[in-house]
């Protein structure tokens, strides 16, 4: 191995990325890390948004439905960068003012916390739009025949609605998770450490920019490729009981 | 086990009210859909409901069961009045409910759930809102799914099986609830003609079995084969009722004539 490495001039590379220090491996993985944290959390909280969003923008009243339309329209018009700053910043002093005013000091909010806020908030705009595509697609019998047996509306929206939606919503949602996963890097700019800073800290201490941004890129490149397989599986499960478009095989 | 073959129905009370609509009336908007109609079911009776396209046969059975709000009218369900705020909704959404549970419906299009195989249809209601244990409830599936000539397809999904069998399994799944009362909206108007038959040979069997059942159907031979009361619907009124061979064979409206006339 060694003697391989030595001689494609990658020793150098090699020493750099090793796990222990001097090595930066460590660091970068910390930052996967707490990019994959991250973009779960946001991702799951966007869901949780969207739902409830879907749920209001189709059935609920007037006013609810014009301040989802105001949340979605905003969020999906203004640049996430921008978005992150204001809600960073917004989201953080908020805190800070409920917890004087309540006669604590400065809190120290953690940077996952924060980045799941900011990000939850942004996916959930888009998550709503999503779901409440997927809803709608539901052909209306399938819901209205567990009306006509008795069915509570929310074991309703649990047994039928959001079965019947996954299909039509695993793609879409399958988009958000991957633009989850990379919108971490934005954080960056309020200094959490994921995986795009822990990059750019290790290149610039290093000068060895070109190993670990290709170091970064095919860690990014990896965690699209298992969420491509795992999306795979999850549509064609939520594809059961419908005939294949290429006709049965 | 009390359970809920052919056998079983009780035959002894055939005088009790199963369903009892009185005066009921439905717009949408300004359109006055239903304009006061009433019906009674004993235990046993088949009634058919007849009439023309837009004579509001669907408004009613979905009225009968709330799925539309009524605007006004009075539905006792089993001895029971369905309680209703002034405006029509029902005042008690647990009661509906329950009553719901009692009106199985097979619709038009069958509404299968495409997401469920057959046996998971047929034991959802049970299961879930009528919280029959689960063994015991894919029994029964099993044995109403054999009934309909389902038997081997209980772990295939909706979708891969043609219109007749999605209603056959879709009147299995009304039977699952042992309702009260059954609805059916025109349960063969999707099919193709050479599907019609098997659907009817099973409705004709649970009409020889006793149970009771609003038919809207546009199938006059079977109307008359089946029912033992026919009711016809002209513009949201009943314009003509009575025993099938009377209605069928001795129309008195002239409209009822035109009607018998233009569909064969
Ligand atoms: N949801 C609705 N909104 C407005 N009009 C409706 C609605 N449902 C039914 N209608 C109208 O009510 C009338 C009766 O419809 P329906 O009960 O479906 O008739 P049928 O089943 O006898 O063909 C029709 O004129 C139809 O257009
Ligand atoms: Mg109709």
């Amino acid at each position: 191995m060694e003697p391989l490495l030595e001689l494609l001039g990658l020793a150098k590379s090699a020493e750099l990325l090793s796990l222990s220090p001097p090595g930066w491996g460590g660091n970068l993985l910390r930052g996967l890390v707490n990019s994959l944290q991250i973009a779960f959390g946001a991702f799951g909280f966007g869901l949780v948004i969207g739902l409830f969003g879907a749920y209001g923008k189709l059935y609920g009243g007037v006013v609810i439905r014009d301040l989802l339309a105001i949340y979605t329209t905003v969020i999906r018009a203004v640049p996430e960068l921008v978005l992150i700053l204001i809600l960073y910043y917004v989201g953080t002093d908020l805190v800070n003012k409920i917890a004087q005013a309540f006669g604590y000091g400065r809190v120290e909010i953690s940077g996952v916390f924060a980045g799941i806020w900011v990000l939850g908030i942004v996916q959930g705009a888009y998550s709503t739009e999503v779901l409440r595509g997927a809803i709608q697609a539901i052909p209306q019998g399938q819901i209205e025949a567990a009306r006509a047996f008795g069915m509570p509306s929310l074991m309703l929206m649990r047994r039928v609605t959001i079965p019947a939606m996954m299909s039509f919503a695993v793609p879409g949602l399958a988009n958000l998770w991957l633009i989850a996963t990379k919108d971490t890097a934005l954080l960056a700019i309020v200094g959490f450490s994921e995986l795009t800073l822990e990059t750019r800290q290790a290149a610039a201490s290093t000068r060895a920019y070109f190993t670990f941004f290709l170091a970064a890129g095919a860690l990014y490149m990896m965690v699209t490729l298992f969420s491509g397989a795992a999306f795979n599986r999850i549509e064609k499960w939520a594809r059961r009981g419908q005939p294949s478009l290429r006709g049965k095989n | 086990m009390a359970e809920l073959g052919a056998e079983e129905i009780d035959t002894q009370n055939a005088d009790e009210e199963a369903i009892r609509v009185t005066d009921l009336r439905k717009s949408f908007g300004t359109l006055e859909v239903l304009k006061g109609v009433s019906l009674t079911a004993h235990k046993g009776d088949v009634v058919a409901i007849i009439g023309g396209s837009g004579s509001g046969k669907s408004t009613f059975l979905r009225c009968v069961n709330f799925l539309e709000t009524p605007s006004a009218g009075q539905i006792i369900v089993g001895g029971e009045e369905i309680k209703m705020r002034p405006d029509g909704s029902p005042a008690d959404r647990r009661q509906i409910e329950r009553i719901r549970t009692q009106l199985g419906m097979v619709f038009q299009a069958f509404n299968l759930w495409t997401h469920r195989t057959l046996l998971e249809n047929v034991i959802e209601v049970p299961v879930h809102v009528l919280k029959v244990p689960r063994a015991q409830a894919i029994k029964r599936a099993e044995e109403l799914l054999d009934r309909v000539g389902l038997g081997d397809k209980a772990d295939v999904f909706p979708s891969f099986l043609s219109g007749g069998q999605q209603q056959r399994a879709a009147i299995a799944r009304a039977l699952a609830v042992d309702p009260r009362v059954m609805l059916f909206d025109e349960p063969t108007s999707a099919l193709d003609p050479e599907l019609v038959g098997e659907v009817l040979t099973v409705i004709r069997d649970l009409a020889a079995e006793g149970r009771t059942m609003l038919l809207v159907t546009h199938e006059m031979k079977f109307a008359r084969e089946v029912a033992n009361h026919v009711v016809y619907l002209f513009e949201g009124r009943i314009e003509e009722q009575g025993p099938p061979a009377e209605v069928f064979g001795n129309p008195k409206s002239a409209r009822l004539k035109q009607f018998l006339k233009t569909v064969g």
